[in-house]
């Protein structure tokens, strides 16, 4: 008989709850060192998934294979676009305090993988996102107002008041219908995709999920019908360390990085600092420019922090360390881009501040119209909406069933 | 016209939407070069071309998932699950979103596509090669559920779910591709071509959805059925000679509740009939409504005939399966009442 022992079962756990230490000195930094060409095998650039992606500097120089060299009125538009994301987040987050609505997710520390990607695809590129990529319809200009009267359930909601806060749907602006069933979204953005090859379009689909979600027969899917058909699709991870209160060990990060998922199924991944703009520019760039030249899907792990909760409906503080965001490494998306145009000498700190000052108000105003309409409960669309659009034409039962309910 | 099989006469359907829209197109596992396990879509890739007619992972879930995203795009996919009881992976994506998209985006988002599936029993299938799950659609807002009896429908059907706006589940029946099965597993089967309904139209034409069939008229009582048992059924019948109108639902949803209704008020007495596990089966709500449309004008109370609540057994095919006598008994039950 071997003297190996029992087996023993292994549970991952982060080893940075509350009253433990806030710990990323595993974090793997090992920065990208050369930027293949977009057609490059998958083989050919496995080193990528183990390394990361970077552009600006802890002083906010920008460097590296991968400096996308943006004009100054592009960055300033990126800065504007994640200072407004931000702006509307905080707005929301009050309104849902303040009981007038019943739910918000805030995407704080994410802002430039959103905004940036949303820079880089083409209007009518298709995004199947999850609740926290706000930044793209925001990035696309989609009215504050309407997200908001969504948000409100309002007698203006353009989604009648058939669908929670935040799911939206948008499709003149390139926005999928959000569904709450986390990563359903990935595996139909590749059938999308391969409907636009199909038709000879030029138009690619970006598919988002969740480090969480990767572990969905749905990611599976997605990986698998975009290499079997070369689908152009751009596969985006955001791997923000927490689902609710789960670490990314969970979801089967401890001994891999979520980018070397591609590996197996014979596509290219690339990591990316998630909180560096030029970096989220320039991977989303190659991706992009991969799927449109017919060469197919690429994976991209962004790699964030979700530096507030999960929602309106939990606490943080609870199961990490309250302080764990400032210990966060990868620092924050705005200040690191302001702090590349402050050193470029493309903004001053009196720009920047109107520029704040601008966003603030343009958030301000669309709330005053929107809640002038009416927030949850004070303003509602007619009840009979309730009875609409489940099919084209609504059968005996839905006609019968309206009757019923006297709307 | 010409004289077709269910298989066919399914075949054809997909045939002559593959010519006229260019934005049909059929994936599914083992459909492409081979042509479906059970012949469906034989031929069909060599003549519309591989991009048309194509071959899927073996990942249900991520096939309805990508007709999902298809259809949205704008394109009618009709895509193959090879048997309805491999369809259970794919039902997060049927029921939380194929059913949904148009309802959760107020319209700006729809799903119309098929989902074909070979479906029940008496073919020694064992448990999973056998069931009828057409309960767990018809249960889903924005779903819309078929179950053809015969090639005349199945290609006039198949056709008009190709072209309907909302997701489609597509339920062809498997011991009926061949023949009109009637229960009786002894006697040698009957081939579609000395059924009438295998005269078969080879090019386009509709059969609408949501419009049961009387099959044989009578007025001592009513039996409902669908799919096979639309054939057992009538056998029971004829051979019981019964008095009895047989309906054939063809669509479950949406359900022809008015051609229900005026079959039982005239008759008085109704017996249901399906493979289905019985409790929660749709025989259930058929039940339910009868009573709601029918109650004062019944005459005795209304007697299901159904699969019993196991799972399907493989050796005992010819018990659990339904025949002509346990029909035959069920209505003599209710016409003694």
């Amino acid at each position: 008989m071997s003297d190996r022992g029992g087996l023993s079962l292994h549970v991952p756990a982060p080893g940075r709850r509350p009253g433990e230490a806030a710990d990323f000195s595993s974090v793997a930094l090992e920065p990208s060192v050369q930027r293949p060409e977009i057609d490059t095998r998958a083989a050919d650039m496995r080193d990528q998934v183990f390394s990361l992606i970077r552009v600006l500097d802890e002083s906010g120089r920008a460097s590296g294979p991968w400096n996308p060299s943006l004009d100054a009125d592009t960055l300033r538009r990126g800065l504007r676009a994640m200072l407004l994301t931000r702006a509307f987040d905080e707005r929301m987050f009050r309104a849902q305090r303040q009981g007038k609505t019943s739910f918000y997710v805030k995407c704080t520390g994410e802002e430039a993988i959103a905004c940036a990607q949303a820079m880089v695809l083409d209007r009518a590129d298709m995004c199947f996102t999850t609740y926290r990529q706000q930044g793209i319809l925001i990035t696309r200009g989609y009215p504050l107002v309407q997200m908001m009267n969504q948000i409100y359930s309002n007698a203006r909601d353009p989604l009648k008041g058939h669908q929670l806060p935040i799911l939206y749907s948008a499709r003149d602006y390139g926005f999928f219908t959000l569904s709450g069933n986390v990563g359903t979204q990935y595996a139909q953005a590749v059938g999308w995709a391969m409907a636009s090859a199909y038709r000879q379009d030029t138009r690619i689909a970006s598919a988002w999920i969740g480090d969480g979600s990767t572990a969905e027969g749905d990611f599976h899917y997605a990986l698998t019908f975009a290499a079997v058909y070369r689908a152009p699709v751009v596969l985006n991870i955001v791997n923000n360390q927490w689902a609710i209160s789960s670490f990314q060990g969970i979801a089967g990060g401890e001994a891999t990085t979520f980018a070397a998922r591609a590996l197996g199924y014979g596509l290219p991944g690339l990591r990316v600092d998630g909180n560096d703009f030029l970096a989220v520019y320039a991977a989303s760039k190659w991706a992009v420019e991969r799927a449109r030249s017919n060469l197919g899907a690429t994976v991209i792990e962004f790699y964030t922090y979700r530096s507030e909760g999960h929602s309106t409906s939990d606490d943080p503080s609870k199961y990490r360390p309250a302080d764990e965001a400032r210990h966060w490494p990868l620092g924050d998306p705005i200040e690191r881009l302001k702090q590349h145009l402050l050193v470029a000498g493309h903004l001053s700190e009196a720009d920047y501040a109107a520029m704040l000052a601008e966003v603030t108000e343009e958030v301000r105003t669309a709330a005053r119209e929107s809640e002038a309409v009416g927030t949850l409960g004070k303003s509602r669309p007619d009840a009979a909406v309730m009875f609409d659009d489940i099919f084209e034409q609504p059968d005996w039962r839905i006609k019968r069933q309206r009757d019923e309910a006297g709307v | 016209m010409a004289v077709m099989n269910m298989v066919q006469a399914l075949n054809s359907a997909l045939d002559v939407m593959l010519a006229r829209d260019p934005d049909v197109l059929i994936f599914g596992e083992d459909v492409g070069y081979f042509g479906g396990v059970f012949r469906v879509t034989d031929g069909l890739q060599k003549k519309h071309g591989l991009t048309r007619c194509f071959d899927a992972p073996i990942a249900e879930g991520g096939i309805v998932a990508a007709a999902i995203g298809m259809a949205a795009y704008g394109l009618k996919p009709v895509v193959e699950i090879q048997f309805a009881d491999y369809i259970l992976p794919a039902y997060d994506q049927l029921v939380s979103e194929a059913a949904r998209l148009r309802y959760r985006s107020a319209g700006e988002f729809s799903a119309p596509m098929v989902v074909r599936s070979p479906y029940g029993g008496g073919i020694f299938g064992g448990q999973t090669h056998s069931q009828s799950p057409e309960a767990i659609f018809a249960h889903v807002s924005g779903l819309k559920t078929v179950i053809p009896s015969n090639p005349y429908d199945a290609k006039g059907l198949l056709i008009s779910s190709i072209l309907d706006p909302d997701p489609v589940i597509f339920l062809e029946p498997k011991r009926i591709y061949t023949g009109p099965f009637d229960g009786n597993h002894d006697r040698p089967l009957t081939p579609w071509s000395k059924h009438p309904a295998s005269e078969v139209p080879q090019d386009y034409y509709t059969v609408p959805l949501g419009e049961a069939a009387i099959v044989r008229p009578g007025s001592a009582l009513t039996v409902l059925a669908y799919g096979t048992m639309v054939h057992v059924a009538l056998a029971a019948v004829d051979e019981g000679g019964f008095d009895a109108e047989v309906i054939d639902l063809r669509t479950i949803m949406p359900l022809d509740i008015d051609s229900i209704a005026a079959s039982v008020n005239r008759t008085g007495r109704c017996v249901i009939v399906h493979e289905a596990t019985r409790t929660c089966g749709f025989g259930a709500e058929l039940a339910a409504l009868v009573e709601e449309r029918c109650f004062y004008h019944l005459e005795a109370p209304t007697e299901r005939v159904t699969g019993f609540d196991t799972p399907y057994p493989h050796a005992f095919e010819w018990e659990y399966f339904i025949t002509p006598k346990r029909i035959i008994d069920a209505i003599h039950r209710v016409l003694t009442a």
